[in-house]
């Protein structure tokens, strides 16, 4: 009777978490999939770490405009890019207020001192930050900040100019990535003695300030009530960690999570049925891909590529192993980007004229390797079944198919060497809503030997894309963009396989909530009713 | 008995070594490594892969890797995570308490059912309540950990909405680690009806792991007391005319307890194996969770340091154990 009687408390301290009453506190309750690294966002590359810290804790100077990839004033308010693209000139907003916490109680508003020990942290191997919590600064070594920026000067004290080595027209969209986050110098400066403690406690200008952390548990946030764009309409802000994607789901069920990130696909049918429940979906920022070999015989012929291309049957593989979450790839783009070309006709599923092709070519008894990758990604969530499917698909054209897999890091080192026999399917999700992050980084003949896994180097497109990099006009841009898409698909470095789409369960309580085109969980202008 | 303890602990400093020697090697021989894992599909350039392998020291030949953690786990130094940049030691001694919470909870559930359900099994033996007892816990044996979890949380928690699905305590709460066990710090809080949100967030966790050692002591209770019940001195003791109760309650049971404490011990490594997908399911905030994610990161500090903790634990609560046969038979006691 006893026991009984305390389940059934138990269960009332449940329904009272489910914030029936108005007078109370709004606590939105975020059932996410894991603990953050740490809170300083530009030490790590997970996007579980920037959840919880860059896209709730802090800003940067220009920020995505909610539920788009379209770069918005944030920390600056204005900017101005110099005529030959190599100077950057950002006006700061004033009265930004640092959040005051049990460490730190700020004395001066935000300031270009703070933009420029953001990025000198990360720059500069002297700076006395640079080494601390471990010192690896993966993103800004990547986005090749560090070659890119050749000084950050304080014009004063609201005016930071960054002079860049050579034109790089995705600059602001690369300053609106979570590495770019703003922290504040003077609470760095307080923590000289114990260097530790300013990664692990965060003071940030964002919409939540963090007041809690318990590993793997939980973490909780109160709403900035002197944020620069207004408070949020949420009071409270918890992330109730939660590994299993099963187990999350019975939450939101359950009433004791409002939001929960990546459902089971398993699940979704469920969801959809669940009144409770809205699931929202949306095409994701990715794409997934059978990159061929190209500097191989007899994938160093476009024709033997674009025939093989024609043998996949792309939406069975929609079906079966996205279950329909998913949408066919023509270009290696995916449709939610500016400068994508939907002109471009894709290869039709015709295997009998792929045969002859191949017959034509001179290409008989083709034995190849198909690399499936041994993890589920976003843009590909079962890349074994997707790799069968292709098996059986080639078959039918004459061509026989072993496929391999290897551990994770093993697969994308392995992955990368020119030698590499066969072809693999892996993918990609933006970082910054540019088409160059994904042109570039992947197709590019600086990529050869690295993360351009076709290890294709086209004279044409490579020029494309680089003056796509260096001229600022956003329409001239697209027009190069557009046009290395045609000559890509010419080509058929890729057979492009499918954009996945995103989904995201909430609570019909939620208010104002958006998907991310980049992945990213935002809370600052939701609200419950 | 000082001398007994003494000879123990000297076996234990080579098993310690050892244990270090295969966390250190095995995880090395596992195919991929943290940088290649951290950069993911980005990749890193050959000189920036060069540069942080220097920065973690894994450029330094492996003995002399090896001979370095070696140093610094006699300073009490287990290095710190590649992933959190955290002390591993600090990471551990933040999260062991809530699998030890767990961890004892679930080892009593499973002795206070599992050893009266053997008894009884023994002394019906062969009747219906017997066979009863045998089937459940070969069920119960036989039961695949995560499903059992998902089948209870979505009966309990979903359906009933008796229990909370997962967690160690309501949101409604913020409890400042003391001891680090939520039972004990709910108290120490004095947060109205914190303690009892503890007790509710640990019933369903505690089922799910105690249910394979509560088969498994409830089959080895039967087959100990099968077996004292059919020695000399038991017939004696009924003989004399001394009650059921008396004959089974203290004669019988005080020699069966022993292959059955030793069982107990012995599942200590089970519960640790378990506590990985119990964690897991319900967002248990302990040590077998962190070790499973360290172990995909191939977060090299965090496997050798976790390892070497957990080992010794196990090494320590068998100590234990072997003491406490002294305990309950001073024949063990004397002979040493």
């Amino acid at each position: 009777m006893e026991l009984k009687k305390s389940l059934l408390m138990g269960g009332a301290l449940v329904a009272a978490l489910a914030f029936a009453n108005p007078s109370m506190a709004k606590t939105l309750v975020y059932c996410s999939e894991g603990s953050p690294e740490g809170f300083t966002p530009a030490l790590y590359t997970s996007g579980t770490t920037f959840d919880a810290s860059s896209r709730q804790v802090y800003d940067k100077l220009v920020q995505f405009k909610y539920g788009t990839t379209e770069v918005i004033p944030a920390l600056a308010e204005s900017w101005e890019v110099s005529e030959d693209g190599l100077e950057y000139t950002f006006k700061l907003r004033e009265g930004v207020k640092f959040h005051t916490t049990r460490e730190f109680t700020p004395s001066r508003d935000f300031n270009a001192d703070d933009v420029i020990f953001s990025f000198m942290r990360q720059y500069d191997k002297d700076h006395p930050y640079h080494m601390v919590s471990g010192g690896t600064y993966e993103y800004f070594n990547s986005m090749s900040m560090k070659d890119l920026i050749k000084s950050i000067e304080k014009v004063d004290d609201y005016t930071v100019k960054f002079v860049l080595t050579r034109p790089e027209a995705p600059m602001i969209a690369n300053l609106a990535m979570d590495f770019a986050s703003i922290h504040s110098a003077e609470y760095a400066e307080k923590m000289m003695d114990n260097k530790d403690v300013f990664d692990q406690k965060p003071v940030g200008t964002g919409p939540f300030q963090m007041v809690g952390y318990q590993k793997d548990a939980v973490i909780r946030y109160k709403a900035n009530a002197d944020y620069w764009a207004g408070p949020a309409k949420i009071d409270n802000l918890v992330f109730a960690i939660t590994p299993d994607a099963s187990v999350r789901y019975q939450k939101v069920k359950a009433g004791e999570c409002h939001v929960m990130a990546y459902p089971n696909p398993a699940d979704l049918d469920a969801m959809k049925a669940d009144e409770n429940i809205n699931l929202m979906q949306q095409e994701g920022l990715n794409v997934g891909y059978l990159g061929y070999n190209t500097q191989m015989a007899p994938f160093d012929n476009p024709k033997v590529r674009k025939a093989l291309n024609m043998a996949i049957n792309k939406e069975a593989i929609i079906d079966a192993v996205f279950q329909g979450a998913g949408k066919a790839a023509k270009n290696p783009l995916p449709p939610t980007m500016w400068g994508y070309n939907d002109e471009i006709v894709d290869d039709p599923y015709d295997p009998e004229a792929a045969k002859a092709i191949l017959e034509a070519e001179g290409v008989t008894d083709l034995s190849m390797k198909i690399w499936a990758m041994p993890v589920q990604r976003p843009y590909n969530p079962n890349a074994r079944r997707m790799a069968e499917l292709i098996q059986e698909d080639f078959s039918k054209v004459g061509v026989k198919v072993e496929i391999v897999s290897f551990e994770w890091g093993e697969y994308l080192k392995r992955s990368t060497d020119i030698n590499r026999d066969g072809a693999i399917l892996l993918g990609w999700t933006g970082d910054n809503g540019d088409p160059d992050n994904f042109l570039s980084v992947l197709l590019s003949c600086d990529g050869v030997g690295g993360s351009n896994r076709a290890q294709w180097c086209h004279e044409g497109f490579n020029e494309l894309i680089m003056k796509a990099k260096a001229v600022s006009s956003a329409e001239e841009r697209t027009k190069l963009y557009e046009e290395a898409q045609v000559v890509f698909k010419e080509q058929a470095p890729w057979a492009t396989i499918a954009h996945s789409l995103v989904s995201e369960p909430i609570s019909t309580r939620v208010v104002g909530y958006k998907i991310d085109p980049l992945g990213g969980h935002y809370f600052y202008p939701v609200d419950l009713k | 008995m000082l001398r007994l303890i003494l000879r123990k602990l000297g076996l234990l400093l080579p098993t310690f070594i050892g244990v270090t020697l295969t966390s250190f090697f095995f995880i090395r021989l596992l195919p991929g490594d943290p940088i290649l894992l951290l950069a993911g599909e980005r990749g890193v350039s050959p000189e920036r892969y060069q540069e942080l392998m220097v920065q973690f020291g894994y450029d330094q030949p492996v003995w002399q890797q090896y001979l370095t953690y070696l140093g610094n786990i006699l300073q009490g130094d287990l290095g710190t995570s590649i992933v959190t940049k955290q002390p591993v030691l600090s990471e551990f001694m933040a999260l062991f308490p809530a699998t030890v919470e767990l961890s004892v909870c679930a080892i009593i559930f499973a002795a206070v059912l599992g050893l009266p359900a053997g008894i009884l099994a023994a002394v019906r033996r062969g009747k219906t309540l017997d066979h009863t007892v045998m089937t459940t816990a070969l069920v119960g044996y036989s039961m695949p950990i995560f499903w059992w979890g998902l089948l209870l949380i979505i009966l309990f928690s979903g359906i009933l909405q008796w229990t909370p699905v997962s967690g160690r305590i309501s949101l409604m709460y913020w409890i400042e680690p003391v001891t680090g066990f939520m039972l004990i710090d709910t108290l120490l809080s004095d947060q109205e009806g914190a303690f009892w949100s503890a007790v509710n967030h640990l019933i369903l966790p505690t089922v799910v792991l105690g249910t394979i050692p509560l088969a498994v002591i409830a089959r080895q209770t039967r087959s100990a007391m099968l077996e004292v019940l059919d020695e000399d001195y038991v017939r004696t003791a009924k003989a004399k005319g001394l009650s059921t109760y008396r004959v089974v309650g203290l004669h019988a049971l005080r020699n069966a307890l022993i292959p059955v404490i030793t069982v107990i011990g012995l599942q200590i490594g089970v519960l640790f194996a378990g506590a990985i997908l119990t964690e897991t399911i319900f967002s248990w905030p302990g040590i077998g969770k962190w070790m499973v994610d360290s172990i995909f990161r191939r977060d090299y500090p965090v496997v050798q340091g976790g390892l070497l903790m957990i080992a010794a634990i196990i090494m320590i609560v068998n100590l234990i154990v072997d003491l406490a046969y002294g305990l309950i038979n001073p024949k063990i006691r004397h002979s040493e």
